[in-house]
């Protein structure tokens, strides 16, 4: 395209500008989907199963429908088309029927005049349930004899990678075991939105989720509905992180507005939404990696086995994750990875930042350091000597074809200064573990360990998704000048990408006005707001779109002679000829210039049978160094500092990446020592903030960041995507300190305080689960017949 | 049951279900939704309010409680267009990413500057912890913190 | 109202009780607000001995008591300070969980808790007598706690509590160790490690006895052998009789008790040395 951009537009790419929505947000006027309000709405609530594994044997619902304030009580009956949802297979009922598979699993809505009534009403509710054997350790589901969760069986998907000789041996090799517990997304904004019935005999559905048309997608049989009739806009979202992937209220919100003809407003409380939204598959890793006496690794051999609950969702992708990138961000040359994603009666896992690459970081950088040990090496120095680099050839076969600085992101990390040493004498109790609330110690047996993890994960939708997002621009003359509108479905849900939107189409434009129309269905799709991927898709898009109004922009200005020939460009709302300003943008605007576009990036392929094919867009890499204070005698943790440094490409909004990189590494360190959701028979035992604990502002150190930004080739501005590599790598860099401050083994995350004193065996080394000879080609709801979202 | 509070100046009478929390009242009876439900246990601040004066999880406090108090919230902070310093700062360091959090940390971070003007970094997150924050880390939060605390000192110091 | 309505539940800071409103586990047909009563908000000192209003919030406890250090630093760790702007040791007390931050300093300074019942008159429970079980007091249907007394000690004391991150925890375990220089005994109480907030007998004998022998009594600058001081904290862990629960496990608790002890014993050494709490 021909044209030249201005420079440095203020508030384009590259800039820190404040978000767009930041002001409503804080003077608490921004409306999140708990915020909607509708005369004549109703509120809908729903009745879950308190059993793991139950036959439904009756449903009475007399009573329920009888009591005050209610207007409707639905079962499954009442899905007026098809009844299962999915991300990948419709696997998933709307509501229960005969049988239910995890606790918390819906079985009936209510919707009535205020939500103490509809509780009060769905209590009334008498369900006849017989209780089945349940299954709800992972290994268990492997064996022969277990509970079967599915007719076709408790395996979902098994992914083997195989590279070089797996067979190959090494003249040093390190064994590992290593297990992650189920970590929850915890967004601070729980599921809600409002259903409203529209005139047309479809439905307008305003809702905080991470994909609206996927949702729309799996909405629209579900409610017998062509998919036109059924629209979708994004309510202000408070955090998702994986959470709202899948679906939680949307079909419910909509059949029971559908069914009683008003608003009907859904806003899960925080104990629902434990039980309302998928979780982080907890995960056993058993690894044995080989190396030279030099350190140079020759062969990477693991057994991952992830426990993904009753659904499918999206364990399928996170299973293909875990394993391609069980061996770390190294040159490897063999490897025999053999991951399995099983089903249980707990609560379904699925999507959340990082989405298998943390939980193979923590056991990968765990054989690392082991290696760094047996062989008397600098960590740093192990992970310098192995990093993979642009043309390193991965477990998969992948050539790594994009930005690739993993040494830089090494060497950055390792060179930012540590913290002050630990001052003798008595200390500050602020600063010390426990804090002055807890006032445990005055320095007593505080011990400081450092450690050190890299990692990496893929950005965008890997094996052969068809991955894009369309964005719609239009230019059109203001009264205060030129102003642009981007139509785009990307959900924000706080990382900022409405702003990135925004600064793009600054930069391309030359202008400074810029608004963003509701993300909604009206446009085509974006895609997802996860796999790290939207600035760089969407933003494609965005750029895109951009590029071609102004193409048309400069068709309309050659019209006009005395700018033909010339070398046109846009600088600060002007329209440049050979770099001088020829005419105001808006002259140019009698009417507006509307375009659309639909950005893809390369293309992937699936993995083959032995696990071999381009399955990833490109790499994110990320190093962490943790600096942590332990009270060795009571188990307990003060991370002092967390330095680390990140590839981001192409920092677009230097504030936001930092910002990300901030929150992915709080993430990080509450799955490393507190973050557990606790499974007792398949009920989760503390479904409150109480007793899930998330990081608090005494938990959390400062985060010193480096952003490594090499561009990425085929990316707008060469920018890559930035939410998850701080998640990945933190939990390994915290836990790789506490073994340095303690000497223990420490296998597990979270760590516990039982574990930090000593009071528990390490766990050794469990034989490794068998995998099969010739695993299945398909996951087993593809072999079941089971229908696939999205096909016909 | 009839409830009348002062809530941001104004006064306000509302008939509402006695086991209704003040936090429900503000949001779904006054229109002020700005305070957030995030828990409903006191355990996250995201529905921080001034009662009488004192900083509060309003989800804690039945609504009847509020019976013939003053009630502040986010909202009540700066009328109009107009922002108080915390909320400027915020904005400006990049310490709102979803922001489900921020009219709790708002209100909770004025609180603290109208009591420790200039309070040393530990002493801020110790004030803070009882306010939670999934996406930041806090860390831009504090700087926050530090922007809100220079200007309203600038600004005592210009008065 | 109590009269008449013996089974009303009262409310002041509601960080207990609007918890279990919220999360619809218990639904009180009605609720009493005495948030506003003040002879619940007050606190005064009479002869040697301290009575706490009920209603006094932990908040203010830190600003007006300041000299009663174990009841500071508990008040401190509970929650956060919209949490101590509202909670109040008679919630504590109402409540009555092992968990309680406040119980083991009551219990450590063997306060007595005040009841009033309807018709005026008032009645004191011993705090061993209070707290019956896990979330089972001795209060009735129909009475209100008014607060707590007790005698107050002179010498250095503390309150630690454990939980698995830096704020805003309930108790894994707690404790509160006391030296009374004028009974020369040393007090010890221990929260959330029992269905009850327990004394460690064994260990207040040991350390009273360990005083004696190394004269500490008539000498403030005395100091223990580590070998008393360990085995003090062993004794400690004698008297949890702790569970495995969400929070921690009952080996956990036991070894964390015996650490608290010893340190907050050697603690109280270092006190009376450098004249603290004298």
């Amino acid at each position: 395209m021909s044209g030249r951009v201005g420079e440095r537009t203020r508030e384009g790419v590259g800039v820190s500008v404040p978000r767009i929505d930041g002001v409503p947000k804080v003077k608490g006027q921004f409306a999140y989907g708990s915020d909607l309000w509708v005369d004549e709405m109703l509120w809908g609530h729903t009745l879950r199963s308190p059993h793991p594994h139950a036959r439904i044997r009756s449903i009475e619902i007399g009573e329920a429908v009888a009591s005050p304030g209610v207007y409707a009580v639905l079962l499954a009956d009442d899905v007026p088309g098809t009844r299962f949802y999915g991300l990948e297979f419709a696997d998933q009922p709307v509501l229960a029927w005969e049988v239910v598979r995890y606790v918390g699993e819906p079985v009936a809505l209510v919707a009535a005049e205020h939500p103490e009534l509809a509780r009060r009403a769905a209590e009334k509710i008498v369900v006849d349930y017989e209780p089945l054997p349940a299954v709800t350790d992972m290994i268990r589901a492997l064996e022969p004899g277990a509970p079967a969760v599915h007719p076709f069986g408790n395996v979902l998907s098994d992914v083997r990678v195989e590279h070089g000789d797996p067979n190959a041996d090494a003249e040093i090799w390190v064994d590992g075991y290593y297990e992650t517990g189920m970590q929850d997304q915890a967004p601070l904004g729980p599921e809600a939105g409002m259903a409203v019935p529209a005139e047309d005999g479809g439905i307008d559905l305003f809702v905080a989720t991470q994909w609206l048309h996927i949702d729309r997608k799996q909405l629209a049989p579900c409610l017998n509905l062509p998919e036109d009739k059924v629209r979708l806009f994004l309510a202000g979202t408070g955090g998702a992180f994986g959470a709202r992937e899948d679906v939680s209220m949307q079909i419910h919100a909509c059949m029971l507005a559908l069914h009683t003809g008003r608003p009907v407003k859904m806003a899960y409380g925080r104990a629902e939404s434990f039980v309302g939204h998928v979780h982080r598959h907890p995960s056993r890793i058993w690894m044995r990696t080989g190396a030279t006496r030099e350190g140079n690794l020759v062969n990477v051999r693991a057994r991952i086995v992830i426990d993904g609950g009753a659904y499918t969702s999206s364990s399928i992708a996170v299973i293909s994750n875990a394993t391609t990138f069980a061996p770390g961000p190294y040159e490897v040359p063999n490897a025999l990875i053999e991951g399995t994603c099983v089903f249980t009666n707990n609560p379904p896992c699925g999507a959340m930042r990082g989405f298998g690459a943390v939980q193979v970081c923590f056991a990968h950088e765990g054989q690392m350091d082991k290696l760094a040990a047996a062989l008397s090496m600098d960590p740093v120095e192990l992970r310098l000597r192995n990093a993979a680099a642009p043309g390193s050839v991965l477990p998969t076969g992948q050539v790594i074809r994009g930005a690739a600085p993993v040494r830089e992101v090494i060497e950055r990390c390792a060179e930012i200064p540590m913290p002050p040493a630990a001052p003798p004498g008595p200390r500050d109790p602020l600063e010390l573990p426990g804090g002055a609330a807890g006032n445990v110690g005055r320095g007593e047996g505080v011990r400081r360990g450092v450690g050190f993890a890299v990692g990496y994960k893929n950005h965008a939708y890997s094996g052969g998704f068809d991955d894009s997002s369309e964005a719609r621009v239009s230019l059109a003359a203001g009264p205060e000048g030129p102003v642009a509108e981007i139509h785009c479905a990307a959900a924000e849900v706080g990382q900022g990408v409405h702003t990135i939107l925004a600064q793009i189409a600054r930069t391309v434009l030359g202008i400074e006005r810029v608004i963003l129309h509701t993300s909604d269905t009206l446009v085509g799709s974006a895609g997802s707001t996860s796999a790290s991927r939207q600035t760089v898709v969407s933003g494609g898009a965005v750029k895109a779109a951009c590029e071609a109004v102004l193409e048309e922009l400069f068709e309309r200005a050659r019209r006009d002679a005395r700018l033909s020939g010339s070398d046109l460009g846009v600088d600060d709302g002007f329209v440049t000829a050979d770099g001088e300003r020829v005419a105001p943008v808006e002259e140019l605007l009698p009417q507006p210039i509307e375009c659309t576009r639909v950005w893809r990036h390369a293309v992937t392929f699936p993995l083959d049978e032995r696990g071999q094919g381009d399955v990833h867009v490109g790499f994110l890499f990320g190093a962490q160094r943790a600096v942590v204070d332990v009270d060795e005698e009571l188990g307990l943790v003060r991370v002092v500092q967390l330095a680390t440094a990140q590839d981001v490409g192409f920092a677009i909004n230097p504030q936001s990446v930092v910002g990300q990189i901030e929150g992915g590494s709080a993430q990080g360190l509450g799955l490393a020592l507190m973050e557990e959701i606790q499974l007792k028979d398949g009920q989760i035992a503390n479904a409150s903030f109480t007793d899930y604990l998330l990081p608090t502002t005494l938990d959390m150190p400062k985060v010193e960041i480096e952003l490594v930004e090499e561009p990425e080739p085929g990316t707008p501005f060469g920018a890559k995507g930035v939410g998850e590599p701080s998640n990945v790598v933190a939990p390994a860099a915290i836990v790789s300190a506490l073994r340095n401050a303690l000497g223990r083994e420490l296998h597990r995350i979270p760590v516990r305080p039982d574990d930090l004193v000593g009071l528990r065996e390490p766990a050794g080394i469990p034989p490794w689960p068998p995998f099969p000879e010739r695993p299945s080609r398909e996951p087993s709801p593809a072999t079941a017949g089971i229908q696939r979202t999205g096909e016909p | 049951m009839l409830v009348r509070t002062n809530v941001n100046g104004e006064r306000r009478e509302t008939d509402v279900w006695p086991g209704s929390s003040l936090l429900y009242l503000l949001r779904e009876h006054l229109g002020l939704p700005g305070s957030k439900n995030a828990c409903e246990q006191g355990e996250c601040g995201s529905c921080s309010v001034w009662l009488d004066g004192e900083l509060v999880c309003s989800c804690l406090v039945l609504a009847a409680q509020a019976n013939e108090r003053e009630v502040r919230t986010v909202e009540g902070l700066a009328a109009g267009e107009a922002m108080h310093p915390v909320q400027e700062a915020f904005v400006e360091t990049g310490a709102v990413q979803c922001g489900f959090c921020t009219p709790g940390f708002v209100v909770a971070v004025a609180d603290l500057l109208e009591q420790v003007p200039e309070a040393p970094e530990a002493v801020v997150r110790e004030a803070l912890s009882g306010n939670l924050c999934r996406c930041t880390g806090y860390e831009k939060i504090l700087e926050a913190v530090r922007l809100a605390s220079d200007r309203m000192r600038i600004r005592e110091d210009e008065l | 109202m109590a009269a008449s309505n013996p089974d009303v539940v009262p409310i002041a800071g509601g960080t207990d009780v609007m918890v279990e409103l919220n999360m619809d586990l218990g639904r009180p047909e009605t609720l009493m607000d005495v948030s506003r009563l003040p002879e619940l908000a007050e606190w005064r000192r009479d002869n040697g001995h301290l009575f706490l209003g009920a209603g006094v919030t932990y908040t203010r406890i830190m600003r007006e008591l300041p000299e009663h250090t174990a009841l500071v630093q508990a008040s401190r760790s509970v929650g956060s300070p919209q949490i101590r702007n509202r909670g109040t040791v008679g919630g504590n007390l109402g409540t009555g969980s092992p968990a309680g931050d406040a119980l083991p300093v009551l219990a450590a300074w063997d306060a007595e808790i005040v009841l009033a019942r309807p018709g005026g008159s008032t009645r004191s429970v011993p705090w061993r007598e209070f707290l019956t079980g896990v979330k089972q007091t001795a209060r009735e249907p129909g009475e209100l706690i008014l607060g707590a007394r007790w005698n107050v000690p002179r010498g250095p004391g503390s309150f630690s509590k454990i939980g698995t991150r830096n704020a805003m925890v309930i108790a894994v375990a707690n404790l509160c160790l006391q030296v009374d220089e004028v009974g020369r005994s040393i007090r010890v109480a221990l929260g959330s490690v029992a269905p009850t907030v327990v004394r460690a007998h064994d260990a207040e004998t040991f350390a009273a006895q360990a005083f004696e022998e190394a004269d500490a009594w008539d000498d403030p600058g005395a100091t223990l052998a580590s070998d008393a001081v360990e085995g003090f904290g062993e004794l400690v862990a004698t008297a949890a009789n702790p569970i495995d629960d969400v929070r921690g496990t009952s080996a956990y608790r036991r070894h964390a008790v015996a650490v608290m002890g010893r340190r907050a014993l050697s603690w109280a050494i270092e006190d009376r040395r450098s004249g603290v709490g004298a």
